[in-house]
């Protein structure tokens, strides 16, 4: 966008934002249901609030209220669309700047501000009704997300006409940077195996999309973890087989804390028994932790883990 | 052939305070506990000639002799594969001892495994170095595999599996040294016992291993002064008698996955420790008044018990819900807390408890205390000891 017409679309976002300031409070819709009970006694629950004045009539009776009230910081509560907003909800004069945000680029939203005041408690059986006055529009500002608008409004709560909260919202209307990483350039995976003269086959053989397993040229043996010389009959020959790829749980666990770099947690590791009679570590992929399980069939996968390294790691059979 | 047991006590022992933040050195802390170390046993500096640490410390022999005003040295030792070395030290102390190659030998270990390096943590490098170890880690460390916590987890989902063991029956042993850490003023945990209910919520570190299923991190540093029994008896404290002590590494072993040898219900190297324990001390379970079992994860506990012959095989769960690991129980485990509840110090801690039961000293004294079989870490090459009141 030029800066010409940067300007001319900021001109037009604050003479909508002064228009919008002119219409004034703008009532919407009173609550869905009246301040009850059963909803108080869920938030309280879940806000771990065990104040009795909310819950328990006959405490409540001998407090300073002399019936039960709904803790202040429902308010908001009372008031939400809820998820099926078709139809129910009144228009603000909120909407028509967002709306226009959102039509110039400013698509990202993140709350930065809700300060409530409460003039008095709500008792059981009213029914707030929400209002709201659009405050102002600043910007554009550089920030941490990216360029934006600051968008505020207050709301006021009515009963039966005599307020009784209000809230100043504030959110940012950002453009979402750019992303600029290229998706041919991985981060290099941190995880790196030593490989020597003794091990190497096995890293070329995962390159290949096979599992190979270490064999003694002389004596037949196969080993994992592979080695220099066989324990068996001190052969330094070493040839390998190709594993079928099949392999059962033998054991395994699941990985909580702390971080592992390059991995996102949990994540499953399993020792592998493979029908060749050998064990290998790796992770089991595709399948969620709670059903792994010793005795579980799995066969092999390759995963390439950056540019460099691949590695082999198992799924259920079945998948 | 010199002969070991009976010969070498351990004659003092010293500690620093154990804390999450020593704000001290690695260096100063190794200098505290072995001055402490010597003023128990009623000796100086100058008449030490010998010093033994773990490969791990990163204290250098030559540079705790120089803080402490240590002379010349005729023997110094370390002892590798982590907390496996902790009875080790005391093993290479009294070999130089019994053989006349030093008259006093200071073990020490020494570290701010909590505010500095700590062991839990991931690092990315253990796989990288082409050493045997590094290769050894390369089978592992790719997949995420790379912390203490999980390798042991690993055998205990394997142990869980074979003997029906429980979840309930690891955090017995956590409750069990919460409780004993409760009445021990040195303990982190002192006056802080937990539930079992509080073990089976505390989060998952590696399934199937809750976070009171792993021991504490500590900064702090013990150091215990060895020499022979005969000197011993002229000084300060009555010597606790080295009845036995071995190193122990299985076939097939790997530094703490040893996941391709056997069962992997069992601690194999800790059987070749406790077959060499009994033999040299000519001593059996029933002759154990008090052990103290390395508790970095409680699984390994159980494991200790049935390999070292206190029950059979897949019995530790009973042995341990039946109260047999408590003070009163049928062999009082960690009569001090562990390194659950009084100190990680990658073993060392426990065997100055251990001197103590034996001494009649300790805060949570086990009665008519002849005999204390100590261990090492688990899952790793590792050592053990028997010692003896005269
Ligand atoms: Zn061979």
């Amino acid at each position: 966008m030029t800066a010409t017409a940067e300007a001319d679309l900021h001109d037009r976002l604050m003479a909508l934002a002064e228009r919008q300031i002119a219409v004034g409070e703008v009532r919407g819709v009173a609550a869905a249901d009246p301040v009850n009970l059963p909803m108080i006694r869920h938030w309280a629950a879940a806000m771990g609030d065990a104040n009795p004045v909310y819950t328990d009539a006959e405490a409540a009776a001998g407090s300073a209220h002399g019936e039960i009230v709904a803790p202040p910081a429902m308010i908001q509560v009372w008031t939400m669309p809820g998820v099926d907003r078709d139809g129910r909800q009144a228009t603000t004069p909120v909407d028509d700047v967002l709306r226009a945000l959102d039509g110039s680029g400013y698509t990202g939203v993140v709350a930065t501000n809700c300060e409530q005041t409460y003039h008095r408690y709500l008792r059981l059986g009213e029914r707030p009704v929400p209002a709201t006055r659009f405050a102002g529009l600043s910007g554009p500002k550089r920030t941490a997300l990216g360029e934006g608008y600051f968008v505020t409004w207050n709301i006021t709560w009515y009963s039966q006409d005599e307020p009784v909260a209000d809230m100043l919202f504030r959110v940012l209307k950002f453009r979402p940077r750019e992303r600029k990483t290229k998706p041919e350039a991985r981060e290099p995976y941190p995880l790196k195996p030593a490989i020597n003269k003794d091990t190497a086959f096995f890293w070329e053989g995962v390159g290949r999309g096979e599992l190979r397993i270490q064999r003694c040229a002389d004596c037949g043996e196969l080993r994992h973890p592979p080695g220099p010389v066989c324990p068996s009959c001190r052969s330094v020959e070493r040839t390998h087989v190709v594993a079928s790829g099949v392999g059962e749980v033998y054991s395994y666990v699941v990985h909580h804390n702390p971080p592992v770099p390059g991995r996102s947690t949990p994540f499953v590791v399993a020792v592998v028994e493979l029908p060749e009679g050998v064990r290998i570590v790796g992770n089991v992929v595709d399948c969620p932790p709670e059903e792994v399980g010793i005795g579980m069939q799995v066969r092999v996968t390759y995963r390439q883990m950056d540019d460099e390294l691949i590695l082999p790691m198992w799924v259920p059979q079945e998948s | 052939m010199v002969s070991l047991p009976g010969s070498t006590a351990v004659a003092g022992i010293g500690a620093t305070e154990f804390s999450k933040q020593s704000g001290r050195s690695e260096l100063q802390l190794a200098a505290e506990a072995v001055f402490a170390a010597l003023d128990d046993a009623g000796l100086s500096p100058s008449d030490v000639d010998g010093l033994v640490t773990y490969t791990q410390d990163t204290n250098q022999e030559i540079a705790v002799a120089r803080e402490v005003g240590i002379g010349d040295l005729t023997f110094f030792s370390r002892v590798h594969y982590g907390g496996g070395a902790a009875c080790g030290t005391v093993l290479h102390a009294a070999m130089a001892v019994a053989t006349g190659v030093a008259e006093t030998v200071v073990c020490y270990r020494a570290f701010n495994e909590r505010s500095g390096r700590r062991f839990g943590q991931p690092d990315a490098r253990i796989g990288g170095e082409p050493s045997s170890q590094g290769l050894e880690m390369s089978w592992h460390v790719p997949y995420g595999l790379m912390t203490p916590a999980a390798w042991v987890a690993m055998f205990a989902r394997r142990y869980m599996h074979a003997y029906g063991v429980t979840s309930e029956d690891f955090g017995r042993v956590a409750v069990a040294m919460r409780r004993h850490a409760a009445t021990n003023p040195a303990a982190w945990f002192h006056g802080r016992p937990i539930t079992l209910e509080e073990h089976q919520a505390s989060k998952w570190i590696v399934e199937p291993l809750h976070l009171l299923d792993c021991c504490q991190e500590s900064d702090g540093a013990v150091a215990l002064v060895v020499t022979s029994a005969e000197r011993a008896r002229d000084l300060r404290r009555s010597p606790a008698l080295i009845g036995a002590a071995a190193q122990g590494a299985g076939a097939g072993q790997l530094m703490m996955t040893s996941y391709y040898r056997d069962e992997m219900t069992g601690l194999p190297e800790m059987g070749v420790v406790g077959r060499r324990l009994w033999e040299q001390s000519g001593l059996g379970p029933a002759d154990i008044q008090t052990a103290i079992l390395y508790d970095h994860f409680t699984p390994f506990v159980l494991t200790q018990l049935e390999e070292l012959g206190f029950c059979g095989r897949g019995e530790a769960r009973d042995f341990v819900a039946g109260g047999g690991i408590e003070i009163d129980g049928r062999l009082p485990v960690n009569p001090h807390g562990g390194q659950l509840g009084e100190a990680y110090i990658h073993g060392m801690n426990g065997i100055a408890e251990a001197v103590r039961q034996i001494r009649g000293t300790s805060v949570n004294q086990v009665a008519g205390v002849r005999n204390v079989l100590v261990t090492a870490g688990t899952g790793v090459p590792t050592s053990g000891l028997i010692l003896s009141a005269e």
